[in-house]
């Protein structure tokens, strides 16, 4: 068994199904290089790759907002880890000339949350429902996101919010916000509207050109929160993931893509396929410019189908 | 490691010394347990792969305890055995399904313990084994995290309550159906193996359609896609238990609420 079991190591590594040392070493070497863009009088946004979560990108996938106010920068999103708070609060230096003064958090989930660690948790606030849902899923998601990113995560841990966000006007720095408690995504998705530039910032509420992340959603509140945002004067809109918006767009998109995935997922268990076949089903081509849309199509079934399966399917014993 | 019961007394008609050994045809997907588990699984039965064997896995494991994996060895006659298994797995295989009367074609969902070699290994009439496959990236803890339901903690009020439809067409019968059942692997502290281990399917008149050897890696809440031959009367599913529990339900032909896709 000693001997069968060196041979398995030597067969791992002839084996050529990871990336090769060398080539993760040159990217992660390259290290992270958020570029901020100017989308507002005094906002700018770090964009993140529109793809998924993956050694190639060190998880920086979701976008981030800097917005300059008299006593500091507001940061929306630190990122997925340490070293990208890191990279945004340098970010934020050059770009408004100050050190970020208050991190929001708009959920849970780790490429939007991780990077908080960068920061003095006491200027890091999150809705309460946030707060409580990293509590219990952050160990979880750090053993994922390591588990994915390795060194990308050097000295990345959970860091839990500290401040609660309650909904209702906020002046920070001289610069008048309104906050907004909504859900669907998650169990808390916070959305900041810019009073100033009328930027409205959506968090994962809003997906652009990009297939919309399922793993905490409750569909029907998603699709109301979505009617909510579309009622609130806005001039731009920042999604979670993917381009600004000036438009409504990525409301349209994401309401589009959620309805045809709730109704098609039921239709699936009804005709009866199984999930293989769900995750295969055609993609209708109005989504064909949505990026990633196979791959979280297939993160949906699983999200969904035994669920939907122990609703539709009758008892037969 | 049941499986390897079963084939032992087929190996030992046709037992040869273990250095004759020498028909294992080298594994494309390179895993360090080919050999082991080709040894434990085939014997000295002929093996080649296949790519009419049709293994299909999703682009990602987002859960590695529900892990969904369809065969379709339609492609081939006279496929006798279907057996699914993940090469890295603390229990490697999955099912061992017998289409006796049904078509070779099997969807379940499958736990995985790490990234792993996910293959089905098909047997025609004459003893070869139709091999194919592929990796599939996982966190751990498939096998060796607690059932949602050991959790919650309700995992006996539901134990055994089954779902399902059949939808029928001119090939025959689709069959998709579910039990509650935490399908323990024995791999969580302080919770022994307990898992459906059998499985039946019979017409109406009683006759056997297809059977299934299902081992603890199959996913908690077992689930399967199967498709029979026959369109005329019911179907019954009978399952036993590792605890000697039995299960049974029946199965209208045209119970689906929609044609069949």
């Amino acid at each position: 068994m000693i001997a069968s079991r060196r041979h398995m190591i030597a067969a791992t590594l002839a084996g050529g199904t990871l990336l090769p040392a060398i080539a993760r070493g040159e990217i992660f070497a390259s290290g992270y290089h958020p570029q901020a863009s100017l989308i507002a009088d005094g906002v700018w946004l770090v964009r993140g790759a529109d793809e998924a979560i993956d050694f190639t990108n060190g998880g920086a996938i979701a976008n981030a907002v800097l917005i300059a106010t008299d006593t500091g920068t507001v940061l929306i999103d630190p990122g997925p880890s340490l070293a990208y708070g890191k990279a945004l609060a340098a970010l934020s230096r050059n770009v408004t000339g100050m050190d970020v003064a208050r991190v929001y958090i708009t959920h849970l989930h780790p490429d939007h949350s991780f990077g908080a660690g960068a920061f003095d948790p006491a200027i890091v606030h999150a809705l309460p429902a946030t707060r409580h849902d990293l509590e219990s899923e952050g160990s979880g998601f750090s053993d994922a996101m390591y588990r994915m990113l390795a060194d990308w995560m050097a000295g990345t841990h959970v860091a839990i919010p500290q401040g609660d966000v309650a909904p209702g006007e906020a002046t920070f720095g001289g610069r008048s916000f309104e906050i907004y408690a909504m859900d669907g995504h998650s169990n808390g998705d916070l959305v900041i509207l810019d009073k100033a530039t009328g930027t409205l910032i959506g968090g994962d509420l809003l997906f652009h050109d990009r297939a919309p992340a399922t793993p905490h959603a409750d569909i029907a509140r998603w699709l109301t929160a979505l009617d909510r945002l579309e009622g609130i004067a806005h001039k731009l809109l920042v999604p979670g993931h993917g381009p600004p918006d000036s438009d409504g767009t990525s409301i349209a998109q994401t309401r589009d893509w959620l309805t045809w995935l709730h109704d098609s997922l039921h239709d699936a268990v009804l005709t009866g396929k199984d999930m293989t076949e769900a995750g295969a089903m055609a993609i209708p081509t109005r989504f064909a410019d949505l990026k990633v849309a196979r791959y979280e199509l297939q993160r949906s079934v699983s999200h969904y189908y035994p669920k939907l399966e122990a609703q539709l399917l009758p008892r037969i014993d | 490691m049941r499986i390897y019961r079963a084939i032992l007394p087929a190996m030992a008609l046709i037992a040869l010394p273990a250095m004759a050994r020498e028909s294992l045809p080298a594994d494309p997907l390179q895993s360090p347990m080919w050999d082991y588990h080709g040894a434990k699984i085939f014997g000295d039965d002929k093996v080649v792969f296949d790519d009419r064997v049709k293994v299909i896995l999703p682009v990602i494991a987002e859960d590695q305890h529900v892990v969904p994996v369809t065969v379709d060895a339609r492609a081939l006659e006279g496929v006798q055995r279907i057996v699914v298994f993940a090469d890295l797995n603390p229990i490697p295989v999955a099912i061992d399904y017998r289409p006796l009367h049904a078509a070779p074609f099997v969807a379940t969902r499958i736990k995985l313990d790490q990234r792993t070699p996910v293959r089905a290994a098909v047997q025609l009439a004459d003893g070869t084994w139709h091999v194919a496959g592929g990796w599939i990236d996982a966190a751990g803890g498939g096998c060796s995290a607690p059932p949602v339901s050991r959790v919650r903690g309700d995992w006996a009020d539901h134990l055994g309550e089954m779902r399902g439809a059949g939808w029928a067409d001119s090939s025959g019968t689709r069959l998709r159906f579910g039990f509650r059942h935490p399908m323990d692997t024995g791999l969580v502290e302080n919770i022994p193996a307990y898992n459906i281990e059998t499985l039946q399917i019979s017409d109406a008149d009683g006759e056997e359609l297809a059977a299934m050897t299902i081992y603890g890696s199959v996913a908690e809440d077992p689930a399967f896609t199967l498709e029979v031959e026959g369109k005329g009367g019911p179907v019954s599913i009978a399952a036993r238990d590792t605890g000697g529990l039995e299960f049974s339900g029946r199965i209208a032909p045209a119970s689906g609420s929609n044609p069949k896709p």
